[in-house]
């Protein structure tokens, strides 16, 4: 298990160092930040001056090694765009987008798994149909387009819920929640809703094959030759069997909603770290881009090797193997 | 948050509390972008100097028309051609009780003016300053200059002793890696008092009952929240959740309109959009520069159709120009400002005479940098298509494409200019038109040259008497035009739109919001 554990931490360093290489590599592209930095009226040697000093005429490994050697001892920098500790930005906007993306996990399981059972179940019939349809809306519709359509119908049109911000939110040390606060919970609806809609569909999808696929096996034909009540056949039984995968595919969707919420968050100018991204590449505030990139892929790293270790713990076959 | 900071908030809380009894009149205020910092001296962004004009204040400030008068100066004469007196005004404080002197003075221009401030530019004739007395400031100059007043609406004041206090006599220096205490925390001597700030999330202010001027606003509480999507910042107005935005977007205008409790505010903004040109010998790719040809040149200005662009792109809300500045800019001339002909026949002859048939080159726009950028560059590119040329778009982010542009690699390119802050048409003469040197041209990005403008600049640049160097401003936007260095488009539009329950704003030409002018209905 140790060895196990050691390997994989190595390997998170590594995609974490080829994640930061590949975004210096990048960052070429995104443009010149002391362009957006000085005013109009500051002359080309001072532009120069300022590009010396941030070192960012220097080759591209060059940066990136002073960017390792100063992550290393936990320093990120400062945002050129807002001047603020890189760290304490991306520490501030964490909760925001781990609060929603936790939240838009459970809607979609809690919506997706009943869904993805009935429409198993009641295979042809026109309601499971009709939902199957849907679902291919959702996930063919653009985050940001449900974003839009949601604020027109509840924020303009009906005015029942915020179409922007986090509402008040309660300090718990440097974590945040607007779980607490009536504000809060409700600006917290429009973008959960919004964020899970794909996911629900993907839920609902998975659970309706793996259901399918249990409800041919031999013992739910002896359970239905033993004359067990459909009911306690379909929740207790095959639904159990079908969760394996689903518990699997929604831990390490986690990593993909954290990244996927910054349209989400965007859309609904929630404080969280896919905005923060965002003004950063606007900004090309190279140090809050590089940070954010090599933590979002850490967080990749680290939930894939958590489902490893789940499965690991349950199935000692797998242990074997992986050691 | 340290322990001043929290002094602060509840002080200020408290006093919200007393003011709350009278008359609450909050306006939340829906920005396009966030403040970058609490700092005026850390970004060049004129937006946040506009923003913090709340809270900090300069020697002088630009009144209702424009017009320079006095703020924490009463008055000032020239001492010599290099030395202006200032005369401070007296029983000023700031926000954290300190009185307000000519110290002040003193460390916030050097603080502006120290060389890692990315604002320095701003002041750019500044020598040294030397306290006379707690209320006497000497200002001395590189020379004459005409624009010091200018310059100094846009230097706000701080605290000498709290800048000390809190370490923070030098600008905020990202290359130093260490986060400035005036990033965070602000004390001026302005109409309202910062009470909290989050970034990206919440930037409030409170009225400061202290304040040296005679109020003419009736607000309370200023609560500004950036709102970064278009589409987000119209439905929160529409749907009543803020009163004030700054930025909306030209094509929901007609929304905003038909709405019951919206109202739209409209103008034509100082900022004029122009097309210019690679001048240098060969362009980018080699080529032999054929933009060098006069008639070429005319050819496109004669090929774009300013009332389509202004009818269809801009909905009506622009202002053709015939002229580099915006009429409200000092040096701007009626005469010169008449529509330059839209007349596709002749175009299509100057491009023949040219030899320029068929003349592949690149216009190089950004998407958002200006309003409608890029349905602004595709029409003309269509416009230009028309008259036998075969113009291709580069568009791409501002970041990406300010270094193209600047650096030559672009054959046609979008340009806009505000004169701001000077306000004055020698902002745009020294830094874009004149020769790039020192620090002159330094927006010269086609690398153009016309010594005969430049001695008449430099003769503005000393020149004390307005009249006399507004003529000089004058006679190179003559030669501008008649050279066609840059083919004008328009004065941009800009449009708040207020909620019903903001009685009125003052919206300027500059863009800038000045809620120390705003009421609120009752």
């Amino acid at each position: 298990m140790i060895v196990f554990l050691i390997k994989r931490l190595s390997n998170a360093a590594l995609v974490m160092l080829a994640v930061a290489l590949m975004a210096f590599m990048i960052f070429r592209f995104a443009g010149d930040p002391v362009e957006l930095m000085v005013n109009e009226q500051t002359t080309q040697e001072q532009r120069q001056e300022l590009r010396e000093r941030l070192g960012i005429d220097q080759p591209v490994l060059m940066q990136f090694a002073r960017f390792v050697g100063n992550a290393v001892q936990g320093d990120f920098g400062i945002s050129y765009r807002n001047q603020e500790s890189v760290m304490s930005l991306i520490a501030e906007r964490f909760p925001a987008t781990f609060e929603l993306v936790i939240l838009a996990t459970i809607l979609s399981l809690v919506v997706g798994v009943p869904l993805g059972v009935i429409t198993a179940i009641y295979r042809g019939r026109w309601f499971s149909e009709a939902v199957q349809f849907a679902s291919i809306i959702g996930v063919s519709l653009p985050s940001f387009v449900i974003g839009i359509l949601l604020i027109l119908g509840f924020s303009v049109s009906l005015g029942w819920l915020p179409a922007f911000g986090r509402g008040e939110v309660v300090q718990f040390g440097w974590w945040s929640t607007g779980l607490l606060t009536h504000s809060g919970r409700m600006a917290l609806i429009l973008p959960t809703v919004a964020l899970s809609l794909y996911q629900i569909t993907l839920v609902m999808r998975l659970v309706r094959a793996e259901m399918l696929e249990t409800l041919r096996s031999d013992f739910v034909k002896f359970a239905r030759a033993r004359g067990v009540p459909a009911w306690r056949i379909h929740y207790r039984h095959a639904l159990r069997n079908c969760l394996m995968p689903v518990v699997t595919m929604t831990a390490m969707n986690i990593g993909a909603l954290i990244a996927f919420a910054l349209v989400t968050e965007t859309v609904f100018q929630w404080p969280g770290m896919g905005l923060l991204f965002i003004q950063a590449i606007t900004f090309v505030d190279i140090p809050v881009m590089a940070a954010y990139l090599v933590i979002v892929s850490f967080i990749f790293v680290t939930l894939n090797t958590l489902v490893d270790i789940t499965y690991a713990l349950i199935d000692p076959r797998l242990r074997d193997a992986t050691t | 948050m340290n322990a001043f900071h929290a002094r602060l908030m509840s002080s200020v809380a408290a006093l919200g509390l007393l003011v709350g009894a009278a008359s609450a009149e909050t306006i939340r205020w829906g920005g396009s972008a966030d403040l970058n910092s609490l700092d005026p001296y850390s970004y060049g962004s004129t937006f946040t100097l506009s923003f913090l004009n709340h809270i900090y204040e300069g020697l002088v400030r630009y009144d209702a028309d424009l017009q320079i008068e006095p703020a924490l100066a009463e008055s000032w004469e020239v001492v010599s051609d290099s030395v202006w007196r200032f005369h401070l005004r007296q029983g000023v404080t700031f926000h954290n009780g300190a009185t307000f002197t000519a110290e002040d003075v003193l460390a916030s221009l050097n603080r502006v003016s120290h060389e890692t401030s990315p604002l320095r530019g701003n002041l750019p004739a500044y020598q040294s300053a030397e306290v006379i007395d707690d209320y006497t400031i000497d200002i001395h100059l590189n020379g004459a200059y005409p624009l010091l007043l200018n310059d100094l609406t846009n230097i706000f004041i701080f605290d000498a002793d709290w800048l000390h206090d809190n370490n923070s006599e030098l600008p905020t220096d990202v290359a130093a890696g260490v986060e400035g205490y005036t990033t965070f925390n602000a004390n001026g001597t302005g109409p309202f008092i910062i009470d909290e700030r989050v970034p990206d999330t919440r930037t409030s202010m409170v009225v400061n009952p202290d304040w040296w001027d005679e109020p003419e606003h009736n607000v309370t509480r200023i609560e500004f929240t950036p709102i970064t999507s278009a589409a987000t910042r119209v439905a929160a107005l529409l749907s009543g959740e803020i009163d004030f935005v700054e930025g909306a977007p030209v094509q929901d205008l007609p929304r905003l309109q038909a709405a019951p409790n919206v109202n739209v505010i409209e103008g034509n903004a100082l900022r004029t959009i122009m097309f210019g040109f690679n001048r240098r010998e060969t362009l980018n790719d080699g080529r032999e520069n054929p933009f060098n040809d006069l008639r070429l040149r005319q050819a496109i200005a004669h090929a774009i159709d300013m009332n389509l662009i202004r009818d269809r792109i801009m909905r009506g809300a622009s202002r053709n120009a015939g002229t580099l500045v915006a009429p409200q800019i000092p040096g701007y001339s009626a005469e010169l400002d008449e529509q330059i002909a839209y007349d596709p026949d002749l175009a299509r002859q100057l491009v023949s005479e040219a030899g320029a048939e068929g003349l592949a080159f690149q216009l190089t726009c950004s998407y958002e940098r200006w309003v409608n950028e890029e349905e602004l560059c595709s029409a003309v590119i269509s416009m230009l298509t028309r008259v036998g040329l075969a113009p291709s778009l580069d568009i791409g982010p501002w970041a990406v494409q300010a270094p193209r542009m600047s650096g030559g690699q672009a054959d046609m390119f979008i340009f806009g200019w505000a004169n701001e802050p000077m306000l004055d048409a020698y902002s745009l003469l020294v830094q874009v038109v004149r020769t790039r040197e020192g620090t002159a041209g330094v927006f010269n990005w086609g690398a153009w040259s016309y010594p005969a403008w430049d001695a008449l600049i430099d003769a503005a640049a000393v020149e004390l008497d307005r009249d006399t160097r507004l003529g000089y401003e004058t006679q190179v936007l003559a030669g501008a035009r008649e050279e066609m260095l840059f083919v004008p488009v328009h004065q941009q539009p800009m449009a708040w739109a207020v909620s019903d329950r903001v009685e009125s704003v003052v919206q300027q030409a500059d863009n800038k919001p000045r809620h120390w002018l705003t009421r609120m209905a009752d």
